[in-house]
C-alpha cells in the first residue's frame, strides 16, 4: 500500500475562510484604526476594547472557545488563520485574559453560576479581566507565591501582592492564584480565586513599561473579602488550572503573524531608507541578505507551527514541544525588530517626537523594540522553556 | 607594549568615579530626564569645567591642560556607567575637536576656550535626512552675504543641538563642503528639541538665510568630519564601555541576590554561563575603546579599522550583554523602573551613532585584499 503523501497546503475551504477574515476584518475595521495599523502603532486598551465589541458583535471574538459557550466553532487550522490574519492585519491584539485565559477555565472548572455570571460578560467586553499570577519573589517559581486568602466563613480575606497586572487599571475583574494551605508540597496549597478590582482594599499602581507604554501593574489586597463562591476549582487545587493555562498560553506565543509582520516593515523602512549611495537599501545587497536570512528563518518556524497544528487538528493536544515554538517565535521578533532599527540608523535614536521626525511607520518602532525584550521573558521565559524541553523531550537528568 | 594607565591618569579615572557616585547617580539622571529642561544641569556643566574636565584633553594653547584624548575617554567611561546627561560627548569629544583642528587662534578664543572654562556648550550639526553616515552628504547650503556668510537647510538629530551656545555647521558653499559657526540664538535659527530613545535630547535645526558667526577653514571640512566621526565612534566606545560595565555588574549582583526555586538564580550553570559570556565581551570591548581612543589622533588606514572594530565591538558584542541583562533580570527588566532599561537604551544610542555595525563593517569589507 502506498503511504498518504504529505499535504502541505491549506485546504480550499481553508482558502475560502481566509478570505472571508481577511474581507471581513478590512471592512469592519474603523479608519483610524486602520491608519494606526498601517503605521505600526501601538493600541491603547479603550482601542483594543473598541475592536473586542466589534469581534463579538460578529461572533468571532472567542475562537478558542466551544460553541455551546458562544465560540465561534472554529478548527485548530481555522483558529491559526484567523490569528495570523488578525496580526497580519495590524488589527489590535485583543486582550487575552478573559478569553484566552480566565474564560475557558471557567469552561471547564467553573459552576453553572459561575458560567452564567462571568462568560456572557467576557464575550461582549462589558467586563475587562486581568491576571494575578506572578509576585515579586515568584516568577519563575511561580508555585513559592505567598499571597494568601484564609478562610473566614463564608468568605476568604486576601493579602498580599501581585505583580505584571497587565492592564488592571483597566480590569474589572482579577483572577488570582492565592495560597489557601501551607500544608505539603507548595503547589498543594494553592487556590484560584476571581476578585473585583474594585473590592474594598484592593490597589492597582501602574507602572512604565521600557517602551514607554502603561501596561503593567503592581495590584495589592490589603485585607480583601471575596466570597466563596468565587472560587474557581477545588479549594487546594488552584495548581491544576495554573498549568492548564500556561498551556494554553503558550500556544499563543509562535506569533508567526507578528514575526511576518515586523519582517513586512522591515522590507518596507529598507525601500524607503536610502543608503548613502543616494538607493534605497532594500537594492543594497548587504541588507537584502539580513532580510533575506530572517525570511528563510521564519519560514522554518512556520512549517514547524504547522506541523503542531496538524498534530492538534488530529485531536492530540499541544505537548512540550510547543516550547519550540515560543523559543523561536520570541526570537524571531526581536531578531526583526532589531533589524527595523538597524536600517532605520539614526531615525531610530527618536522616542515619540511629533509628526515628521521620523516617517509614520517608523514612529512606534523604538518603543516596540524595547518593550518586545519582554516576549522572551514573560509566557514562560525562554530559560524554563529549555529547562521543559530538556527533561520533558530530551530526558535528560535533572541535579 | 604598555596598557597601563599613568599616576594622572588613574587618579583622574577615581575622581571622576567618586563624583559620580556622589554627585550624579542614575536617580540623579532619571530626574533630569522626567523634568522640563534642557537634560541636564548647566550648574553640572560648569562645575565639570571648574574641575578641568572638558579642558583636560585640550593644549595649552587654546586653554587646555594638554592631555591626551585617551584622558577624555578615562572621564566618558566613567560618566557612561551612571549615565551622567552632561554632553560631554557631544561637546567636548565630537564638536570640541572639530573645532580644534579647524578653526584658528582667534576663533578657538572665542567658541573653544569658554566651552572649556563650563561656560558654554558646543554641538557639531553634521547629520542630514538620507545622508545615512556618510558626513559628506550636505544639502544645507552656504552663500556669501556682505562680509560674512547665511545658511539655508536643515539638520537633524543634533547632540546637544538644542541648548548648545555655539553651533558647529556643515554646508555647501559654491559647490565645496564648508564649516561654520552659528551662534545658538541666531536670526533665521529654528531649534526644535528633540527627545532621543536613550533619555537625552538634541533637536532639528532649520536654518533660513541664518547668518554664520565665523567660517573655519584650517583643516579640509570633509577631513574635519571624517576626523569627527571617528572621535565620535571612539567616544561611544569610550562611554558604551562604561555603559556595558554597569550593565555587567548589576545584572552579576542580581543573580548572587535574586532567588527562585529556593536558591540564588547565579546558582544556575546556564545562568553563570550568561554571564561570563557577557564579561568576555565587555573586555573585548574594553580592549577596542582603549585602540579606538588611541589611534583617533592617528594617521592613516589603522585608525579607521580601529574604528570599526570598536564600533562592531559595541554594536555586536555590546548588544549581546545589553539585551541579556535584561533577560536576565526578567519581567522587572522591561518597566522603566529599573536602572537597567536606561543603560539599555543608551547603549543603542551609542551603537547607532557615527556610523553603526554595518556602516563600519562595509567600510572595512571594501578594503579588504588577499594577503
Amino acid at each position: 500500500m502506498v503511504p498518504p503523501a504529505m499535504d502541505l497546503t491549506f485546504t480550499e475551504r481553508d482558502e475560502a475562510f481566509r478570505k472571508e477574515v481577511r474581507e471581513f476584518v478590512a471592512s469592519a475595521m474603523p479608519p483610524e484604526m486602520k491608519q494606526k495599523a498601517a503605521d505600526y502603532g501601538h493600541f491603547s486598551m479603550p482601542e483594543i476594547m473598541e475592536w473586542h465589541k466589534i469581534l463579538a458583535k460578529k461572533g468571532w471574538v472567542a475562537p478558542h472557545w466551544p460553541e455551546a459557550a458562544g465560540g465561534p466553532g472554529f478548527d485548530a487550522t481555522q483558529r491559526f488563520i484567523f490569528s495570523e490574519e488578525m496580526e497580519l492585519a495590524g488589527a489590535p491584539p485583543l486582550s487575552p485574559f478573559g478569553l484566552v485565559m480566565v474564560g475557558p477555565l471557567i469552561i471547564r472548572f467553573g459552576t453553572d453560576e459561575q458560567k452564567q455570571r462571568f462568560l456572557p460578560k467576557i464575550l461582549s467586553g462589558e467586563e475587562v479581566w486581568c491576571q494575578g499570577y506572578s509576585e515579586p519573589g515568584a516568577g519563575s517559581d511561580l508555585a513559592s507565591l505567598r499571597t494568601s486568602a484564609e478562610d473566614a466563613g463564608d468568605h476568604f480575606v486576601v493579602n498580599g501582592q501581585k505583580t505584571w497586572t497587565t492592564y488592571a487599571q483597566y480590569a474589572d475583574w482579577i483572577f488570582c492564584l492565592v495560597r489557601t494551605s501551607n500544608e505539603g508540597k507548595k503547589q498543594a496549597g494553592i487556590s484560584f480565586l476571581l476578585i473585583p478590582i474594585d473590592a474594598p482594599g484592593v490597589e492597582v499602581k501602574p507602572m512604565q513599561t521600557l517602551g514607554h507604554t502603561p501596561a503593567f501593574c503592581d495590584t495589592f489586597f490589603d485585607n480583601v473579602k471575596v466570597p466563596k463562591e468565587n472560587l474557581l476549582g477545588p479549594l487546594n487545587g488552584g495548581w491544576t488550572l495554573a498549568k492548564a493555562l500556561l498551556g494554553h498560553e503558550r500556544t499563543l506565543v509562535a506569533a508567526v503573524g507578528q514575526c511576518r509582520r515586523t519582517i513586512r516593515l522591515a522590507k518596507h523602512i529598507a525601500a524607503e531608507t536610502q543608503g548613502a549611495d543616494g538607493k534605497p537599501l532594500l537594492d543594497d545587497p548587504r541588507w537584502r541578505d539580513r532580510i533575506a536570512r530572517l525570511e528563510l528563518r521564519l519560514r522554518a518556524h512556520q512549517m514547524t507551527n504547522y506541523r503542531s497544528l496538524a498534530e492538534q487538528q488530529k485531536g492530540k493536544h499541544p505537548g512540550p514541544e510547543t516550547s519550540i515554538l515560543k523559543l523561536v517565535g520570541s526570537e524571531l521578533v526581536q531578531a526583526a525588530d532589531e533589524l527595523c532599527m538597524e536600517l532605520m540608523g539614526l531615525n531610530s535614536l527618536s522616542w515619540f517626537n511629533d509628526e515628521g521626525v521620523v516617517p509614520a511607520f517608523e514612529q512606534w518602532v523604538p518603543s516596540t523594540f524595547c518593550y518586545d525584550r519582554a516576549t522572551t521573558i514573560y509566557a514562560g521565559s525562554n530559560e524554563i522553556q529549555k529547562n521543559i524541553i530538556a527533561k520533558m523531550i530530551l530526558g535528560l537528568p535533572s541535579k | 607594549m604598555d596598557f597601563d594607565l599613568s599616576e594622572e591618569q588613574q587618579m583622574l579615572a577615581k575622581t571622576v568615579r567618586d563624583w559620580a557616585r556622589k554627585e550624579s547617580t542614575v536617580e540623579r539622571f532619571r530626574k533630569v530626564r522626567d523634568a522640563d529642561g534642557l537634560g541636564f544641569d548647566p550648574k553640572v556643566w560648569a562645575q565639570m569645567g571648574e574641575l578641568g574636565w572638558l579642558a583636560m584633553p585640550f593644549p595649552e594653547s587654546v586653554g587646555g591642560f594638554g592631555g591626551s584624548f585617551v584622558d577624555a575617554g578615562l572621564a566618558l567611561e566613567e560618566l557612561g556607567k551612571m549615565l551622567v546627561p552632561e554632553p560631554y560627548l557631544a561637546s567636548v569629544a565630537l564638536a570640541g575637536r572639530a573645532l580644534l583642528r579647524a578653526g584658528d587662534a582667534a576663533q578657538h578664543e572665542r567658541f573653544l576656550t569658554p566651552m572649556l572654562e563650563g561656560q558654554t556648550t558646543l554641538a557639531l550639526a553634521y547629520a542630514e535626512r538620507d545622508a545615512r553616515f556618510d558626513p559628506a552628504h550636505v544639502r544645507t547650503e552656504a552663500k556669501a552675504a556682505g562680509d560674512g556668510w547665511t545658511l539655508s537647510g536643515e539638520k537633524i538629530f543634533v547632540l546637544n543641538g538644542h541648548a548648545a551656545d555655539h553651533l558647529l555647521v556643515s554646508a555647501v558653499l559654491d559647490g565645496e563642503l564648508a564649516l561654520f559657526v552659528v551662534e545658538g540664538g541666531a536670526e533665521g535659527l529654528t531649534r526644535e528639541t528633540l527627545r532621543f530613545i536613550d533619555g537625552h535630547r538634541g533637536a532639528r535645526l532649520r536654518f533660513e538665510n541664518t547668518p554664520a558667526a565665523a567660517r573655519l577653514t584650517a583643516m579640509d571640512t570633509a577631513e574635519v568630519l571624517q576626523r569627527a566621526m571617528h572621535d565620535g565612534a571612539a567616544a561611544a566606545a569610550a562611554e558604551g564601555l562604561g555603559v556595558l560595565q554597569a550593565m555587567l555588574g548589576i545584572t552579576t549582583e542580581y543573580l548572587k541576590t535574586r532567588e527562585q526555586f529556593g536558591v540564588k538564580i547565579g546558582s544556575f550553570q546556564a545562568l553563570q554561563h550568561r554571564a561570563v559570556e557577557m564579561f568576555v565581551e565587555v573586555e573585548l570591548m574594553r580592549s577596542m575603546a582603549i585602540e579606538a581612543m588611541v589611534r583617533a589622533d592617528e594617521d592613516g588606514p589603522e585608525r579607521a579599522a580601529a574604528i570599526a572594530a570598536a564600533k562592531m565591538q559595541l554594536g555586536v558584542g555590546g548588544a549581546f550583554v545589553s539585551r541579556q541583562a535584561i533577560q536576565l533580570h526578567g519581567g522587572i527588566g522591561v518597566t522603566d523602573e529599573a536602572d537597567i532599561g536606561l543603560f539599555f537604551k543608551r547603549h543603542h544610542a551609542l551603537m547607532t551613532l557615527f556610523g553603526d555595525v554595518e556602516h563600519h563593517v562595509g567600510a572595512y569589507a571594501d578594503t579588504l585584499a588577499a594577503e
